[in-house]
């Protein structure tokens, strides 16, 4: 694994930047708030509006809050958000596909159905109407971003697992004794793990845009508390009077986020294929 | 007398072709793709079963190693009948473990997560429970047992070579040590030179072991080398079946005679082939009172559309599905009864 990692990292250096950003955010999320320079909820009012300077790297907001402290801050729950809501439609929505392709049949047409239906709505209006109705709490955010993120996962892990199901290795498999639920997790699944991961790792792009989106439009994370989409909100009456960096750096930061993920999930997807593997 | 290993009797297995409607209750299309097949394979012996493609040779082979459910007929091996169990429980009968199938496609068969290693000891750990020091031993000697080297068990499938993957396949299949082997064309898909080393592998191991074979095979000299018996099929039915060199030396049914000479022949000398016309006749619904083969055959006359042949004993274990069988090569057509 981890010669395969250097492997590849070697054969295409994007993912190796793609890695190192990725270890930056999680960085950010673990110690972000034991180390901000700055307390993120205090405000000054006397140092307001401050450009970017030495003291306040990313400037200061209209209550004199330090815009870096709270960009660093908000790394742990738009990752939390984003990370919570992949793991939970990874976990209903791959297995729902897995069962689909494997066993076909009537669970096929009720995993068919319920995507079918998700994906009849606009997505983010479907996640404002779920957050809109059960409340603007933080696993409600989550359940929403699951939710319309679950017919992707519902295809993908169908596709590849009927693919597999006629595989040659699935019938060695049974001539080896495996019974069928054995054969969808022992030999069906770790197949389709790797894509799996490119999905999660481009969702995860999608799901703190959605989660930060959902916070931009008041539906999300409430002020004061930091998060980047509320910032880029809070910022954006600011653009017209001249103070921009109130909504460029924590847009910034929530565009570096999604762009790593998707870049990950290429590099990811080289690394764990056993094919490449020399 | 003693228990033939596997005794079939009346094997068929039909495929719905395309969709029946929703309102009638008449059953759709369907494909015949193996039709009122018997055998029977004696312990140690080796039955080759030959066919053009889309005969049905495949789908027997499934039916026999249980991965697929006969629509009717009776399976028995060693007294035990096995069509009774679905396939999808058959992965925790106990005669599982004596039944095992070599796959046509070696580097498909094997799961491309496993090293040779994970791909042999998979069976030996579902199906013997051996676990640590004894599976390891379990593995190494079934990889000696077919010639791999132990330096290459800690490989992918796609870092062998196609004889290695071959011989892996092969191993994964003796690991258990079934007692009935089928092999679905385990040479087809491999180069002139390997397919030599592969089948005197086989030969080896099935003196070696005792097991039985059921050798699918295209290829009419590998079935004479390595058979006792052979049974040839055409569009889901055996047509001929009998003694491998006695109906290779004087065949009765006029679709193996077309087989065997368009078979290349072992000294080399290229003779006129007598191509056979046309194409076989779809399976979809084949028309019970007619030989199927009847359109292609050179004898085919009136009575072949009329009656189809069934298999009629010519000597001792042989038979063949022709009218004209047993009347040398056709020459006079037998009166119809009545």
């Amino acid at each position: 694994m981890i010669a395969s990692f250097r492997h590849v990292v070697g054969e295409n250096p994007v993912t190796g930047f793609a890695f190192a950003l990725f270890s930056l955010l999680v960085l950010a999320a673990l110690v972000g708030p034991s180390q901000a320079p700055f307390d993120p909820l205090a405000s000054d009012t006397m140092a307001s509006l401050r450009p970017p300077n030495g003291l306040h790297w990313f400037g200061t907001d209209q209550l004199g809050r330090d815009i870096f402290s709270r960009c660093l801050v908000a790394a742990r729950l738009d990752l939390g958000i984003a990370a919570a809501s992949v793991a939970l439609v990874f976990l209903v929505g791959g297995f729902a596909g897995l069962a689909a392709g494997f066993y076909g049949g009537w669970i096929d047409m009720a995993v068919g159905r319920v995507a079918d239906t998700v994906m009849a709505f606009p997505l983010f209006v479907l996640a404002m109407g779920i957050v809109a109705a059960l409340g603007n709490t933080v696993p409600n955010i989550v359940l929403a971003t699951a939710i319309i993120n679950f017919p992707l996962y519902v295809r993908v892990a169908r596709a590849e697992t009927v693919v597999r199901r006629e595989a040659g290795f699935v019938d060695a498999a049974r001539i080896s004794g495996h019974r069928d639920m054995s054969v969808l997790l022992r030999q069906v699944m770790p197949n389709i793990l790797p894509l799996m991961a490119v999905q999660m790792s481009l969702t995860m792009g999608y799901a703190i845009l959605n989660a930060a989106g959902l916070s931009f439009i008041g539906l999300g994370v409430r002020p004061p508390m930091p998060e980047w989409g509320i910032m880029v909100a809070e910022g954006a009456g600011f653009i017209v009077s001249g103070e921009w960096w109130v909504a460029l750096f924590p847009g910034a930061v929530l565009m570096v986020a999604v762009f790593c993920f998707n870049l990950l999930g290429d590099g990811l997807r080289d690394v764990l294929d056993p094919r490449r593997r020399t | 007398m003693t228990i033939p290993l596997l005794d079939v009797a009346e094997l068929s297995r039909r495929f719905p072709a395309g969709r029946r409607s929703w309102l009638s209750r008449a059953p759709g299309p369907q494909v015949h793709a193996v039709s009122d097949v018997t055998i029977t394979l004696g312990r140690g012996e080796a039955l080759g079963l030959v066919g053009e493609s889309g005969c049905g040779k495949s789908t027997l082979a499934r039916l026999l190693s249980r991965l697929l459910d006969p629509s009717e007929g009776s399976i028995r091996f060693d007294g035990r009948e096995l069509s009774f169990v679905p396939a999808r429980h058959f992965a925790a009968d106990p005669a599982r473990r004596r039944i095992q199938l070599v796959f046509q496609d070696a580097g498909e068969s094997i799961n491309p997560r496993f090293t040779a290693w994970d791909a042999i000891a998979d069976p030996l750990r579902t199906l013997l429970g051996l676990r640590g020091e004894d599976l390891a031993a379990s593995v190494a000697e079934a990889a000696a047992l077919c010639g791999l080297p132990e330096a290459l068990l800690g490989r992918f499938p796609h870092q062998l070579s196609g004889g290695q993957r071959a011989r892996v396949g092969i191993a994964r299949a003796v690991g258990p040590r079934p007692d009935l082997m089928i092999l679905d064309e385990p040479t087809a898909a491999l180069d002139v030179s390997v397919q030599v080393t592969i089948l005197k592998l086989l030969a080896e191991l099935r003196a070696r072991l005792g097991m039985s074979y059921v050798f699918v095979s295209h290829d009419l000299n590998v079935v004479r080398l390595l058979c006792d018996r052979v049974a040839v099929m055409y569009l889901g039915r055996i047509v001929e079946t009998g003694p491998a060199e006695a109906v290779f030396r004087d065949p009765r049914h006029p679709y193996t005679r077309a087989l065997i000479a368009a078979a290349p022949a072992l000294d080399g000398i290229r003779r006129p082939v007598p191509l056979l016309p046309a194409e076989p006749r779809s399976p979809v619904d084949l028309s019970p009172s007619l030989c199927a083969f009847h359109g292609r055959c050179p004898d085919g006359v009136e009575r072949c559309l009329q009656e189809r042949p069934v298999l009629r004993r010519m000597e001792e274990g042989w038979e063949a599905a022709c009218h004209f069988a047993g009347s040398k090569h056709g020459a006079l057509p037998q009166t119809l009864p009545g």
